[in-house]
């Protein structure tokens, strides 16, 4: 018998479109899974030669779901270009409101609207029903939540960066505007709801994950390395901090790097199948070096997390294993609702502070030749890396963006469950539905990762040793 | 002979000054005539032709016409209008104007116009053409990408700086604005208080590190179309 592979395309429910491979071995037993992203978008090669100022706005492009994350990511690259090393509190300020903002309503419709279907009428309902359609028949209130948490964190997005898609809010050194008082007020007349609506979505996810715990954690999971930026104390920051790595049992591999150092601990590899790259912590090599990064990865990494409902949530997430970092793949959707708590919580506190009226907004700094921004997006870290030339023009960019990290995670992901699920050289619905499960908690996006234009949809080949298909199943 | 004279445009009657050009006599009225090279402090020069009427029957360059008493002026007929597009159309697609990472965006005159006439898209074929960039001035950029040849620089150079820092060169499509320096921008005796760097329409000659310091919302274009300054005159 022949080694076969298994093809699933395109993976539904995600952002951006990607192809799974699952490959067989000669004794028909998986030996492979490949998550393909096959798209190509060369961002960091046509960035080249613009003026600096114009990054911010230029790379945001990149993505119409979290354009917040590559804004900030690139204008806090741009601060270090102009000589800046600390914005004033009225636009540090505004920024983090911008981007937890950008972390609600980013967490708000994946569960909602991406998630949901899978966790309230399980993997293997109809998939008629099981989409957000359903969702919005059967639990109506659910899907209305769901909807009106993105809108506010899409109108906070809009109150500080002009837009709530594509904005122009930062700038290197600062922020081009404040939030009013009038803003300010409108927001702080919903937050309460907000707050409610985030424990209540806590609960979903908490519940389903101990509910299901025996399954989930032989679903698609396996140990890994965790990887975020976290503040000097230790405490989780979704907006800024140091590099910390840590092994599956909580030991740190690195702490407390400066992300401008991130290309001597963090290293990238090329596959000729996929157009995203493969990130390793350089000192354990590809094989071994490979990280999570993400809501699971942050809640893993940080000593605690500075605002009191979700450093209760945090410890209660930790209590499952014992202290130890989690490592269920599935997991990721309850940190994921921490985090939407914990951002909610730290708008608030940001919507009661008056620095975000005030009107000093830029600082200055002596010119500097090449810099590093990192950021917490939504699903993971997000590097910047810019060059710029006496002239003020671009002359090198390099990203890793959230879903690039995850990228050997994810394909691990697919790998356990495609061992666990698969049965012959038969791609059944069982299959299909669960290998997407798995790659949805990961929350890709990857016409990010890939920098990647179009539309693609996900498709599952199965493939013998000799690199015939034997089977294929597209979902459009 | 009268200081007063009278014209006529799209039916309306109206008091001009026989010095004015059909421009300024349309201004003057609250008759907005759409442009993009002319602007009031330089000599016009009718070179992008969007502000073409129909002057007593025949194409007329509004902003160079001066008015002649019982002159009839079209201005806003389907024709002029489709005309007027066209060469709205013409400039995006001969250019590369990404307006989505654009500093100029929302304050751009070009593209305020394209939003004036409802152009969501470009009925010619984008020519892509090969642009350069020039970054060589510490304080000034030059983004050929962008540049719609109205020649505001050459001109506010030359009439209001006393000097002559730009200059059209080229024919037809390689038709480009030029430097008088030895290489580029950065040779000449271009400085950024210079008004040349100030009356671009577009986002063609532009101050660096200014960027995005206007926040979406107060850019010259974000409240109102262009033209309602002069529209908003009439009553």
């Amino acid at each position: 018998m022949s080694v076969k592979k298994i093809t699933i395309e395109p993976v539904t429910r995600v952002e951006g479109h990607g192809k799974v491979t699952i490959l067989l071995d000669e004794s028909g037993q998986v030996s492979q899974a490949r998550l393909h992203i096959v798209e190509f978008r060369g961002f960091e090669r046509f960035i080249q030669g613009r003026p600096y100022w114009e990054v911010p706005v230029l790379v945001q492009r990149l993505c119409g779901i979290c354009p917040v994350s590559h804004h900030l990511a690139a204008a806090k690259a741009m601060d270090g270009i102009v000589g800046v090393d600390q914005l004033t509190p009225t636009a540090e300020k505004i920024r983090r409101l911008m981007h937890y903002g950008q972390m609600f309503q980013s967490h708000a419709l994946h569960f909602f609207h991406l998630v949901s279907p899978d966790l309230l009428f399980g993997f293997d309902a109809d998939p008629t029903e099981r989409n957000v359609i359903g969702v919005a028949r059967k639990f109506p209130d659910l899907a209305v939540q769901g909807v009106m948490m993105r809108k506010y964190g899409q109108e906070i997005i809009k109150a500080t960066a002009g837009k709530k898609i594509h904005g122009t809010g930062a700038v290197p050194g600062g922020v081009n505007k404040n939030l009013s008082s009038a803003e300010r007020d409108e927001f702080l007349k919903e937050i309460d709801q907000m707050l409610a609506w985030c424990r209540g979505s806590l609960k979903i996810a908490k519940d389903y994950t101990l509910e299901h715990i025996d399954e989930l954690a032989d679903f698609g999971s396996f140990d890994s390395n965790h990887v975020s930026l976290v503040r000097e104390d230790g405490a989780m920051d979704l907006y800024h901090g140091n590099l910390r790595a840590i092994t599956k049992d909580g030991d740190n591999i690195f702490d407390q790097v400066d992300y401008q150092d991130y290309f001597k601990y963090i290293a990238e590899e090329v596959k000729s199948w996929s157009y995203m790259k493969f990130p390793f912590i350089s000192e354990l090599g590809p094989e071994n070096g490979w990280y999570r990064v993400g809501p699971l990865a942050r809640i893993n990494t940080c000593d605690f997390i500075d605002t009191p409902e979700a450093e209760a949530a945090r410890k209660d997430f930790l209590s499952v294993t014992d202290g130890k970092p989690n490592n269920i793949t599935m997991a990721y959707h309850w940190a994921r609702m921490i985090e939407l708590l914990h951002s909610g919580e730290k708008i608030r506190e940001l919507l009661n502070d008056s620095d975000l009226q005030g009107d000093d907004l830029m600082a200055k700094g002596e010119r500097r030749g090449e810099s590093v921004g990192l950021i917490e997006a939504p699903r993971g870290t997000l590097f910047h890396h810019y060059k710029v030339d006496e002239n003020d023009q671009v002359t090198m960019a390099n990203l890793i963006v959230s879903t690039t990290n995850n990228n050997t995670p994810m394909n691990r992901a697919v790998e356990g469950v495609a061992r666990k699920y698969l049965s012959g050289a038969e791609i059944t619905e069982g299959l299909l539905n669960r290998v997407e499960v798995a790659i949805r908690a990961y929350d890709p996006c990857l016409s990010c990762a890939t920098h990647a234009m179009g539309r693609m949809p996900l498709v599952v080949e199965l493939e013998n040793a000799a690199g015939q298909r034997i089977d294929r199943r597209v979902r459009d | 002979m009268s200081d007063s004279i009278t014209i006529t445009i799209d039916g309306k009657e109206i008091e001009a000054r026989p010095e004015q050009t059909i421009l300024e006599a349309a201004d003057a009225a609250g008759v907005y005539i759409p442009r993009l090279c002319s602007h009031p402090d330089l000599k016009p020069i009718g070179s992008c032709r969007v502000c073409v009427v129909l002057c007593d029957g025949r194409p007329q360059a509004a902003c160079v016409k001066p008015v002649m008493d019982g002159m009839v002026i079209e201005n806003e007929t389907p024709a002029i209008l489709q005309h007027r597009k066209n060469i709205i159309d013409m400039m995006f697609v001969e250019g590369n104007h990404f307006c989505m990472f654009c500093e100029k965006s929302g304050s751009c005159e070009l593209q305020a116009l394209a939003y004036r006439f409802g152009i969501t898209a470009p009925q010619y074929p984008f020519q892509f053409p090969e642009k350069e960039i020039d970054a060589s001035h510490p304080d000034v950029m030059l983004d050929h990408n962008r540049c719609v040849m109205c020649a505001r620089c050459v001109r506010a150079s030359q009439e209001l700086d006393g000097k002559n820092v730009f200059q059209s060169i080229g024919r037809g499509f390689e038709r480009k604005i030029g430097v008088n320096g030895e290489r580029a921008l950065g040779d000449t005796e271009m400085e950024a208080t210079d008004r040349a760097a100030e009356l671009c329409p577009v986002g063609c000659v532009v101050k660096k590190r200014v960027g995005f310091a206007t926040p979406i919302g107060r850019r010259d274009y974000d409240a109102a179309p262009i033209g309602s300054n002069i529209e908003g005159e009439r009553s």
